[in-house]
């Protein structure tokens, strides 16, 4: 007991400099779980995808797009439950800073194929009897302060005009890692106007999501839709929804990467920060350290004293690093929700934090403690300040 | 003035690992808020140079990007005839019906696909565009499935070395050529005969007309004309403008996240360097008295201390931007959201950049050291003088 009074006293003796330093600590540890939480924000989108869900777009590249004809040929194929299908849209709220995902969808099968939205009943019913209706996430209605009944307006940049909607619904995620900024509308509403303004660009679709019974099957289906539609005008290529979300994260990994090592940086900086406070500690109290060997006190006991006080500086940190990162997380994701629908402080994160502290905490201590357990007694009361 | 700032220095290299530490967090530091100003620097500088000032771009109204316009034969041919559009030397309008479209294609090495430009080029758009020249190969021919690909592309992505073959649109196309186009954006660019891409793609609409003002102060007449005409439904825009605003979320994004990361990082070490003067304060004390006694006055002392943190500090930016001006080696790839392609850059350092850095470094000594430095210089002789 006594080893840890020494070590919390000898913590207190220098108050403006524990002070400096945790503080130091909380703020590189609260970097480190935004960063943290910035990459797994990248992710979103795959964690939040079905293992029963299959993407099928056109091979050349999402641009193109791929004739209504196919639905029906999908779902012949033995395996598929379910097919719906969806255009990005791409629509501006306003101006074309508000940014939304907004997707023509057919309302129907694309419900049943994505249950993680929940709808009231009687909102759904609504959204699917009407065809100018158009249903938003909760985070996003939450942004505009829309309600049920408002009408939206939408300026199309792809599909070229003014798009008026009927707000029948606000869908909320039956999980935490659903996205609640997207806004879906029925795919025959734009089909109807596309036949009038551009017939060439009617009776497609984007990409087709398809529903499947057993997830080991997912190759093999696959492969047989891409084979059906091989050597025509308009090739699929089919994949899992989560290889497909992937792939928008791969595209942009440079970045991710970037944020991946700019997050270990900050560890590293504020290792050098730790290390600094302690070496000037152990340097100070070297004639203490002489005093306590002549009294017969070993190198490890001496050696536990200094690693015990930089743990208590990197802990005590890391703890209230830890306890802001919650509300700085909370208020990032509000400002930022327009470039990350979700952000969430993961296990994970937490985990890592706590590591790291503790690996600063550890690697801070060991050349002071080098420095301390070798010095001889004569050396150590000798030195003068 | 002499004794006080060559004690500072003096000490500094006494005391080793501590300087060592402070200096190397004040470097990281740096190094972070150098890198992010050389990656914007590097967008801006690859978008900004892929436009020019007297060329003009039209794209469907309300369509952000060349990938979302459309635009028929007949609005083409009418955009076409505006009498403000540069005469080449071969007689001919400087102008260029173009079609842009996106393929996927897997990069070398790791076999990701990634989003790449396609560009249907006409007979004029290499004049509209001085900065592109062939560094290997042939141009392709008229009428034939041969495309050119950008020199950043060739690179990253499979097939696209000359005489590979690139399989889209169910053809195969070879790549006769490979082109530089200095530091812009079509170096992430293939580029091949329009009228074999409409054929192949489908699509049979041009995705954008650029054409070269005869003289650039013509240009708000041109656009009134053709945003005026009934007939269109086209919007008008300088090059350069088109590009920067293709640029904005990302410029954007890597704003925020680098003011972010510098306010946290530079707090980091600013702490770093609060503590370690603190510390040569205290260990001091009986100097400084002695320097006092001597005759030194108060704001000597201040001077003295404030000088070591900042030459603390300068040596760390230094260091920080010595081992940033190596990062200009790398090429960055990212798609560009915006445009939902791939997008090549480098880091870029310019002499801006290195006034920046250091004088931030020089900020954050100042603002470490002056709480140090103010309790120094109040400090009683007598005390200090009797202090151990």
């Amino acid at each position: 007991m006594h080893i840890l009074k020494l070590i919390f006293r000898n913590a207190l003796r220098h108050k403006l400099r524990t002070a400096l330093t945790i503080l130091g600590i909380t703020i590189a540890i609260l970097a480190f779980g935004i960063l943290r939480t910035l990459v797994n924000a990248w992710y979103s989108g795959v964690e939040a995808s079905s293992s029963t869900r299959l993407i099928a777009r056109n091979s050349i590249s999402l641009v193109f797009s791929l004739p209504l004809s196919y639905r029906e040929k999908i779902r012949q194929i033995p395996g598929v439950k379910g097919v719906s299908y969806a255009i990005w849209f791409n629509g501006a709220y306003i101006s074309e800073k508000n940014f939304i995902p907004n997707f023509a969808v057919e309302p129907k099968t694309f419900l049943e194929l994505y249950p993680e939205y929940l709808l009231p009943e009687d909102q759904k019913t609504a959204f699917i009897r009407d065809r100018k209706s158009a249903i938003a996430g909760r985070k996003v209605a939450e942004r505009f302060q829309w309600k049920v009944g408002d009408s939206i307006t939408l300026k199309g940049t792809i599909f070229p005009g003014t798009w008026e909607f009927v707000l029948r619904g606000i869908y909320y995620g039956a999980e935490k890692t659903a996205d609640e900024t997207q806004l879906f509308f029925h795919w025959n509403y734009l089909n109807e106007r596309l036949k009038k303004t551009t017939p060439r660009r009617s009776d497609q679709t984007g990409v087709y999501i398809i529903g499947i019974d057993n997830p080991d099957q997912a190759a093999e289906i696959s492969e047989a839709i891409d084979k059906t539609f091989k050597n025509s005008l308009a090739e699929t290529i089919t994949e899992t929804e989560k290889a497909f979300q992937m792939s928008f994260v791969s595209m942009t990994q440079a970045i991710v990467t970037v944020i991946q090592l700019v997050s270990f940086l900050v560890i590293i900086i504020i290792m050098a920060v730790v290390a600094n406070t302690m070496a000037m500690t152990a340097r100070e109290r070297i004639g203490e350290y002489a005093i306590m060997k002549t009294l017969g006190f070993g190198g490890w006991y001496i050696a536990a004293l200094i690693l015990g006080e930089s743990l208590v500086l990197t802990i005590t940190g890391c703890v209230l690093g830890i306890i802001l990162t919650f509300p700085t997380a909370e208020h990032f994701g509000k400002t930022m929700g327009n470039f990350f629908p979700v952000f969430n402080v993961s296990v994970i994160t937490i985990v890592l934090d706590a590591a790291a502290s503790f690996l600063v905490g550890l690697l801070a201590a060991v050349f002071p403690t080098w420095r301390a357990v070798k010095i001889h007694i004569a050396d150590g009361l000798r030195r003068i300040g | 003035m002499k004794i006080p700032l060559s004690y500072s220095f003096r000490n500094l290299l006494t005391r080793r690992l501590t300087t060592t530490l402070t200096t190397s967090g004040m470097a990281l530091v740096v190094f972070v808020f150098a890198t992010i100003l050389m990656l914007a620097e590097g967008l801006r500088k690859t978008l900004v140079d892929t436009g020019s000032y007297d060329n003009v771009i039209i794209i469907r109204r309300a369509s952000t990007t060349e990938v979302q316009s459309g635009i028929d034969r007949y609005q083409a041919s009418v955009a076409e005839t505006q009498p403000e559009i540069a005469i080449g030397h071969n007689g001919r309008k400087l102008a260029a019906k173009e079609m842009v479209v996106i393929i996927n294609l897997p990069k070398r090495g790791s076999e990701k696909p990634s989003n790449v430009t396609i560009r249907g080029i006409g007979e004029q758009s290499l004049l509209l565009r001085p900065q592109i020249e062939l560094i290997e190969g042939r141009m392709p021919k008229p009428g034939s499935s041969e495309v050119i690909a950008g020199e950043n592309i060739t690179r990253r992505f499979r097939g696209c070395g000359i005489g590979e073959k690139l399989h889209f649109g169910m053809r195969d196309w070879t790549v006769v050529g490979i082109f530089r186009a200095g530091s812009t954006g079509f170096n992430s660019e293939i580029w091949g005969d329009v009228d074999q891409f409409m054929q192949a793609f489908r699509r049979p609409v041009y995705s954008s007309i650029t054409f070269r003002l005869r003289d650039y102060s013509d240009f708000e007449k041109v656009k009134e004309r053709i945003e005026g005409d009934p007939r269109l439904t086209l919007e008008a825009k300088r090059e350069i403008q088109y590009y920067a605003d293709q640029s904005e979320m990302m410029t954007k994004f890597l704003r925020i996240l680098g003011m972010s990361l510098t306010i946290i990082f530079s707090i980091g070490a600013m702490i770093g360097a609060t503590i370690t003067m603190y510390a040569a304060v205290a260990n001091r004390t009986s100097e400084i008295g002695t320097l006092r006694a001597l005759g030194f006055q108060r704001r000597n002392i201040l001077f003295a201390f404030l000088a070591e943190s900042m030459l603390m500090s300068f040596i760390g930016g230094f260091a920080g931007l010595f081992f940033a001006s190596f990062m200009q080696l790398l090429t960055i790839s990212t798609v560009n959201w915006q445009t939902f392609s791939e997008l090549a850059f480098s880091f870029t350092l310019t002499g801006e950049i290195v006034c920046q850095s250091l004088i931030f470094s020089v900020i954050m000594g100042f603002l470490g050291g002056v709480f140090p430095a103010f309790r120094a210089s109040r400090m009683n002789i007598i005390d200090a003088l009797s202090a151990r």
